[in-house]
């Protein structure tokens, strides 16, 4: 038993998951390439047609698996910080750090993809329904998130704040999305809903389930591309770092 | 317990009213974001009496972000926060104290202001009480959420700034709940349970803020 725990934290340290991350980088952008290019040639050629939306609706098979990483990364980020904090480890917030831009970027690709989706069906670009506006909100998570640690010079202080933050933010996602439901079933607003009861194509949804993979597997590519480089930025002065830049060199 | 508590909170509003500047630009900024939106939108009463609970809401939200970000500073520049530390009082408590204090000076003039910025709005008597009942649960919530923003952005260069986009977010659900209060009632549905909702979101902050509040000082002074 001591001995696995021994190596179960052998990679908690910087110097030692670095050349991890180098490792896995190439192989995780093997399987995110794959699966993408499988999941799109399966959404645009094998996938039926849509009875009501026609092939418009394909844009589905990029805004929903979008839109879950988006909400996975923060709960995965938020993660990262408990353990930060509780374990003192460096390499936690260097993760989380790493994750965010990613995490950003699908909550941004849900938005613009809807936005495309909505103006055919349901003739706008924008609606202020539920699901959207906690999106838009999670996206201005990220946005402070990201801005509260780029403002902290002081590193030790930014992974802290950063991960106090993300801890709130968690806390509160439910209640910002409940609050939202409600408000907007109060309002009445938006009545139009998506095809409703309408159960989905076994091939849509494995087409689905692939892309979804394959957006993880590109969220782990990059988060370990980005970690790779924030901790070279980071331990930039100590001597593991220094000999492998002049090896390198 | 109580007595630290009174302490800091009487320590607190002391400081304020001798400065008294500072609590009255958060009282004219919100008259005067309130008094603007007529001049955008148009003089007419029945839009307005519509938009009325959402403007004089989001004029609160955005007066009561303006003032966090001297809830700490004065404190951080002469040293005083150090010794708060410190204290052997725990930390979260003398926390709620500095809220309180805080809220009594910048959020309470508000409420007291609300409803005669309501009367511009041609509210009804009975929208004006359920307003000033939903401001006077949902500033304090206000007060304790952005205290974590004040909190973590101690002493930045770009602190004012970063507040907003830190503290936005997270005050959507007082929002949603405190101007739905007022539409409720002018609508005839009755906002009792936006009211029990700003209630319990209230109470769930004054549990849980001051703890990330504490936590986010001691990251903040090192």
């Amino acid at each position: 038993m001591q001995n696995r725990l021994i190596n179960w934290f052998k990679f908690s340290s910087p110097a030692t998951f670095y050349p991890l991350a180098r490792r896995l980088a190439p192989i995780f952008w093997a399987i995110a390439i794959v699966l993408v290019a499988i999941g799109l040639y399966m959404s645009f050629f094998v996938a039926p047609v849509d009875y009501k939306q026609g092939d418009g609706y394909r844009i589905i098979f990029i805004h929903v698996p979008a839109s879950w990483m988006s909400m996975f990364i923060y709960l995965v980020m938020a993660g990262w910080s408990a353990i930060g904090l509780i374990f003192n480890t460096r390499l936690s917030f260097m993760m989380s750090q790493a994750l965010a831009p990613t995490g950003a970027l699908f909550a941004f690709i849900s938005l613009w993809t809807g936005s495309f989706w909505g103006k055919p069906m349901w003739g706008t670009w924008w609606v202020w329904d539920a699901r959207i506006t906690s999106e838009l909100i999670l996206l201005f998570l990220y946005l402070g998130y990201m801005a509260l640690v780029a403002a902290i010079d002081d590193r030790r202080r930014a992974d802290r704040a950063g991960a106090i933050l993300l801890l709130v933010g968690v806390v509160n996602i439910p209640i910002i999305y409940f609050s939202v439901k409600w408000w907007n079933t109060l309002h009445q607003g938006a009545t139009i809903k998506m095809n409703g009861q309408t159960s989905m194509d076994e091939t849509m949804l494995l087409t689905m389930l692939i892309m979804a993979l394959g957006f993880w597997a590109y969220s782990i590519a990059a988060a370990m591309v980005r970690v790779q480089s924030i901790i070279l930025e980071r331990e930039a002065g100590s001597t593991w770092a220094q000999e492998l830049i002049g090896e390198r060199a | 317990m109580l007595e630290t508590l009174a302490w800091i909170v009487r320590r607190d509003v002391t400081i304020a009213l001798r400065r008294r500047t500072d609590v009255f630009t958060t009282l004219i900024f919100f008259v005067i974001v309130i008094s603007l939106f007529p001049l955008g939108v148009g003089p007419d009463l029945d839009t307005l009496r519509l938009i009325a609970p959402g403007v004089v809401w989001v004029g609160a939200l955005l007066a009561s972000m303006l003032a966090l970000e001297q809830l700490f500073l004065a404190d951080h520049r002469d040293g005083t926060l150090e010794q708060i530390l410190l204290a052997p009082q725990p930390l979260p408590l003398l926390v709620i104290g500095k809220v309180v204090a805080h809220w009594l000076i910048t959020g309470l003039p508000l409420v007291v202001m609300a409803p005669v910025l309501g009367l511009q709005y041609d509210l009804s008597a009975e929208a004006l009480e359920v307003m000033v009942w939903s401001l006077l649960l949902g500033t304090p919530t206000l007060s304790l959420l952005g205290a974590i923003a004040a909190a973590l952005t101690l002493g930045l260069r770009a602190g004012g700034v970063l507040v907003a986009l830190l503290v936005l977010p997270l005050y959507i659900p007082v929002l949603i709940f405190g101007a739905g209060a007022v539409e409720a009632t002018t609508s005839g549905l009755g906002g009792s349970a936006h009211l029990s909702l700003l209630g319990a979101m209230l109470l769930l902050a004054l549990l849980g803020t001051p703890l990330a509040t504490a936590a986010a000082l001691r990251v903040s002074s090192g």
